[in-house]
């Protein structure tokens, strides 16, 4: 989307991620995802009087780690109170960093080579989870609301952006980038849809050159796709505004992604009253070299670089390929498609199942080691398996772990020997004579031709390449 | 130095936190906060240029704990003390206001 000639938007986005580690920010309550509610819970994430929070040194590692990742300077911090009152944070107040966080300053540089500035990284943690009861369900019309304190003290990393973006796509670029590093690090498992990364994007609108607008903050987008909507939706609604005579309210705002629209949650004023100071239960936190340096040490190679090193081995690449190399990086399935390259593999199809087969058994990824997946695309690439075969063979590992050539027999998929093959072609050819002479001629559909009645004498286990190349050795 | 607490930053603060107060209990507090604060500003009073500003009384830094999963309260338990409760939740009054 662009917006009516003569304006721009201006975006800055809050990404907020959940850390990885096996505990909460400051308990040993299991940080678990999807437990019984209600069960990983204390007197420190509960919010009980008298209760003393202590840092977990995991969740410092992993700040660390995003911050040395986006280019930020390490620093001495320390921790307050962001005092309000609400259900789903039980001690009345958030524990955060305020003008002294762990990571300042430093950028993430985009695909498109955009350079977006991060204004900082710092630790908080998550609140409960409140469902609410009664009414239309939405949180005004409640009767009543149910808190589950499960996620109440999980540790959070904010990464708050500079005022850089200047459309929904590049906020979509950001996201998605951002996101392929936190998972890089180690630090994040990347899921929106499971509320493990979360969105605020602030927008704003101004005609070029002019000084930034009036911004609104559109509050907990959990998908990219809602990011680049809403983002589209606000700047447009800003600008007729202006337009129109109107003044932009700086405001919280929500998005209804069936309505496809924001509206109002609370103007800004309010919200601004948190009332910050410092929480006296924590010291200060000053990470020195040593530990730094045994951070650094364990970053693996970030996304832009892995990026770097795969294109570089898939020369000429079509525009889905590139597509698909940004799936192989956004998700980690890179060292496989690498793996199966220097197996042999043409790195197209590495890519294609890296992409695609990969991509689809995420869940399953565990099961799958790098030489079964390589050894099942030569068997493809050698025309042991066709194309179908060779994904039903990867779906199959993928959920049950194995070894191809097992795998492949069990399914039946015992390959065509080439002397099969050869016969079986030999007899079509003798069965069909007129269409082997104008094949003979130059007509190189018929090739589909005797494809498919191969396929249908062999009950699909040939392989369209093989065939093909059969009957060119015949021509 | 701070201006003098008025009555109206009493009921703003005590609005952020939820609190009704009578007329007379804002009368009442506006008194004692201000006095509260008024020690505050006698501290500011002080000439303390030359002090380094201090975050906290103990000069530690770094506390942090391993992190290992301790174990957790038994739910019924914690549910016990929450005046009402429903599917193992807590079960609160319908919120007033939204989350910041
Ligand atoms: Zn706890």
């Amino acid at each position: 989307m662009s917006l009516p000639h003569g304006w721009e938007m201006v975006v800055g986005l809050e990404v907020h991620t959940e850390l990885q580690t096996a505990t909460k920010m400051f308990c040993g309550c299991a940080n678990a995802f999807g437990a019984v509610p209600n069960t990983s819970v204390c007197p420190v994430c509960l919010g009980l009087p008298g209760a003393l929070p202590v840092l977990n040194e995991r969740a410092i590692d992993l700040a660390m780690a995003i911050g040395m990742a986006l280019h930020s300077t390490i620093s001495p911090s320390t921790f307050h109170r962001k005092n309000y009152f609400y259900p789903d944070m039980p001690k009345d107040f958030q524990i955060s960093q305020y003008d002294l966080p762990i990571n300042a300053g430093g950028y993430l540089d985009l695909p498109d080579s955009t350079r977006v500035t991060i204004e900082r990284a710092h630790l908080e943690e998550d609140t409960g989870k409140s469902t609410h009861l009664g009414g239309s369900g939405r949180i005004h019309g409640a009767d009543r609301s149910l808190v589950d304190y499960n996620r109440s003290g999980v540790p959070l990393v904010e990464i708050v952006s500079g005022p850089d973006i200047r459309s929904s796509t590049q906020a979509r670029l950001y996201a998605s980038e951002l996101r392929a590093i936190l998972v890089a690090t180690g630090a994040s498992d990347g899921r929106m849809e499971e509320g493990s990364m979360r969105i605020d994007a602030n927008v704003s609108v101004r005609h070029a050159d002019e000084p930034f607008g009036t911004r609104c903050e559109i509050k907990n987008l959990n998908s990219l796709r809602s990011l680049q909507r809403a983002i589209d939706y606000e700047a447009l609604r800003q600008v007729e505004l202006l337009e129109g005579g109107g003044r932009v309210r700086q405001e919280t705002r929500h998005w209804d992604e069936n309505l496809g629209a924001t509206s109002t949650m609370r103007t800004k004023e309010e919200a601004e009253d948190y009332r910050y100071f410092r929480e006296p239960d924590l010291v200060d936190l000053a990470p020195d070299i040593a530990w730094q340096d045994r951070v650094r040490a364990g970053l693996p190679p970030m996304p832009a670089e892995r990026r770097a090193t795969l294109s570089a081995r898939l020369v000429g690449a079509n525009d889905a390929q590139l597509d698909a190399l940004e799936v192989v990086i956004d998700l980690g399935l890179d060292p496989f498609v690498h793996h199966a390259i220097d197996a042999g593999v043409d790195p197209g199809l590495a890519l294609a199942r890296g992409a695609n087969e990969l991509a689809a058994g995420l869940e399953d990824i565990a099961r799958l080691n790098r030489d079964a997946f390589s050894a099942t695309l030569l068997m493809e690439q050698r025309g042991e398996l066709s194309s179908t075969q060779a994904k039903t063979v990867l779906g199959e590992l993928l959920a049950h772990g194995g070894e191809p050539g097992t795998v492949a027999a069990a399914k039946g998929f015992e390959q065509l020997s080439a002397d099969t093959l050869g016969t079986t072609v030999a007899e079509l050819l003798a069965q069909f004579p007129s269409e082997w002479e104008r094949y003979r001629d130059g007509d190189e559909k018929l090739a589909q031709f005797f494809i498919g009645q191969v396929m249908r004498i062999t009950n699909g286990q040939a392989n369209g390449k093989a065939v093909v190349a059969e009957l060119r050795a015949r021509r | 130095m701070a201006p003098p607490l008025r009555r109206e930053d009493v009921a703003h603060v005590a609005r952020l936190a939820r609190l009704t107060l009578s007329e007379a209990e804002l009368d009442m507090f506006t008194e004692q906060l201000g006095q509260v604060l008024e020690h505050a500003n006698d501290m500011s009073a002080l000439a303390l240029d030359d002090v380094v500003a201090t975050a906290h009384p103990f000069g530690l830094t770094n506390v942090v704990r391993e992190d290992v999963v301790t174990a957790s309260l038994e739910r019924a338990r914690v549910l016990e003390m929450a005046p009402d409760a429903q599917d193992g939740r807590f079960a609160v009054p319908q919120i007033m206001g939204d989350a910041p």
